[in-house]
């Protein structure tokens, strides 16, 4: 078991930010190829009209979940290094749903506006100055926000943890809900894009 | 109709010869990008055990800005100043920085090789280009700040934590999309 290599001390601080540099790259790589420097196909997926950002999303959260399953079960991966983030219900979910709204308004997420405005759209741009103004208000707010921003502290939660059932079994049911939900995604963007064609013509 | 109909060939005539040099390719599968995506997240979960993430490289950038106009009031603030960190390392040499520098430039290197990098304004096209900026400025502060009290975005939340299956941002993932679905409505003008 020699996996994460940072948490095993196989490069130090320096390094970690150029490893930042490269996957970044990949990350915004995959992102552009998927289509998602484009704000109008980022905002379909709330009009059924392009279920993209849907597919992409849980590709990637299965993948990655897969590979760290096996990698653990192999014995590459302590899991118990790798970053879980804090659970804190209730501004998380409050949260959610403001930046849900964000992203109608918006057509982007903080990411994807990245890419975005790095392949030319002038809306991406001022959506990232938007996002700066966005930060700027929630800190000046910080103050008055604090008591609700540490609420519902669940500490490091996971859903195996939560439900009291095995790690794999919690990854087996996702890569189900992901599959279901991938037929159903095509299933509405064959309906739908039947539908958007006959209206216009 | 009719005018759609009648400025059609002039504008084949006059855009052909762009075309054919840089003819946009179309996105890849998106169960492909998915998976490419995932193998970049996992490679961050086995080199760093962390996965990926973007609205904390603005939330150091936000609190360097505040700092420089006014440290007083940067370190006065739990926000700002758990942003700025113990003073050892500098702010911006953070992990989420170096990465997001890296996102833009393999979003950039993604659409040129792809033909894809053009000066344009994504829009319905029922909607202005000033009303749309005005709502990219709306939306992308709202999102900022939703995504700080939620403790992160899409890409730390949505994505990273979904695939470490952390209750909070599995929860933080549903109410993403309910936020969305929710309003999406009344801002049909904007996108279709």
């Amino acid at each position: 078991m020699n996996a994460p290599f940072f948490k095993f001390g196989l490069f130090g601080d320096e390094a970690s930010l150029i490893v930042a540099f490269i996957i970044g790259i990949g990350f915004g790589f995959f992102l552009e190829r998927a289509g998602f420097g484009s704000g109008r196909k980022l905002a379909a997926q709330f009009y059924f009209t392009d279920m993209t950002v849907f597919k992409v999303m849980f590709t990637a959260i299965v993948t990655a979940m897969l590979g760290l399953f096996w990698l653990s079960v192999l014995g590459v991966v302590d899991l118990s290094l790798v970053y879980v983030s804090q659970t804190y219900l209730a501004p998380q979910i409050v949260g959610g749903l403001i930046l849900g709204v964000g992203f109608v308004i918006g057509g982007y997420c903080p990411g994807t506006s990245c890419v975005s405005a790095a392949t030319g759209r002038y809306d991406a741009m001022i959506y990232i100055l938007g996002i700066i103004a966005g930060v700027f208000v929630f800190g000046e707010a910080y103050p008055l926000l604090k008591d609700f921003y540490s609420s519902g502290a669940m500490g490091k939660v996971t859903l195996p943890e939560l439900f009291g059932v095995s790690y794999g079994l919690v990854v087996f049911l996702v890569v189900l809900m992901a599959v279901g939900g991938f037929v159903g995604a095509e299933w509405v963007e064959k309906k739908l894009a039947a539908k958007v064609k006959g209206v216009q013509q | 109709m009719n005018t759609i109909d009648v400025a059609a060939p002039e504008d084949i005539e006059e855009r052909a010869p762009v075309e054919v040099i840089h003819k946009a390719q179309p996105f890849w599968n998106s169960y492909l990008a998915g998976i490419g995506l995932g193998l970049v997240l996992l490679a961050a979960f086995v080199i760093m055990g962390r996965g990926l993430g973007a609205s904390g490289a603005f939330s150091s950038l936000v609190s360097v800005g505040i700092n420089v106009v006014s440290p007083e009031h940067a370190q006065a603030n739990g926000f700002f100043s758990e942003n700025l960190g113990d003073g050892v390392h500098h702010p911006l040499k953070d992990w989420l920085v170096f990465e997001v520098m890296g996102v833009v430039v393999g979003g950039f290197v993604s659409g040129l090789f792809a033909h894809r990098l053009k000066g344009s304004v994504e829009k319905g096209p029922r909607i202005s280009t000033g009303k749309r900026f005005l709502f990219a400025f709306l939306g992308g502060g709202i999102m900022g700040f939703g995504a700080k009290l939620a403790r992160g975005c899409t890409s730390g939340q949505a994505l990273t934590g979904g695939a470490v299956l952390g209750v909070g941002s599995w929860a933080f993932m549903l109410a993403v999309f309910a936020g969305g679905y929710a309003v999406a409505y009344f801002f049909r003008r904007q996108w279709t």
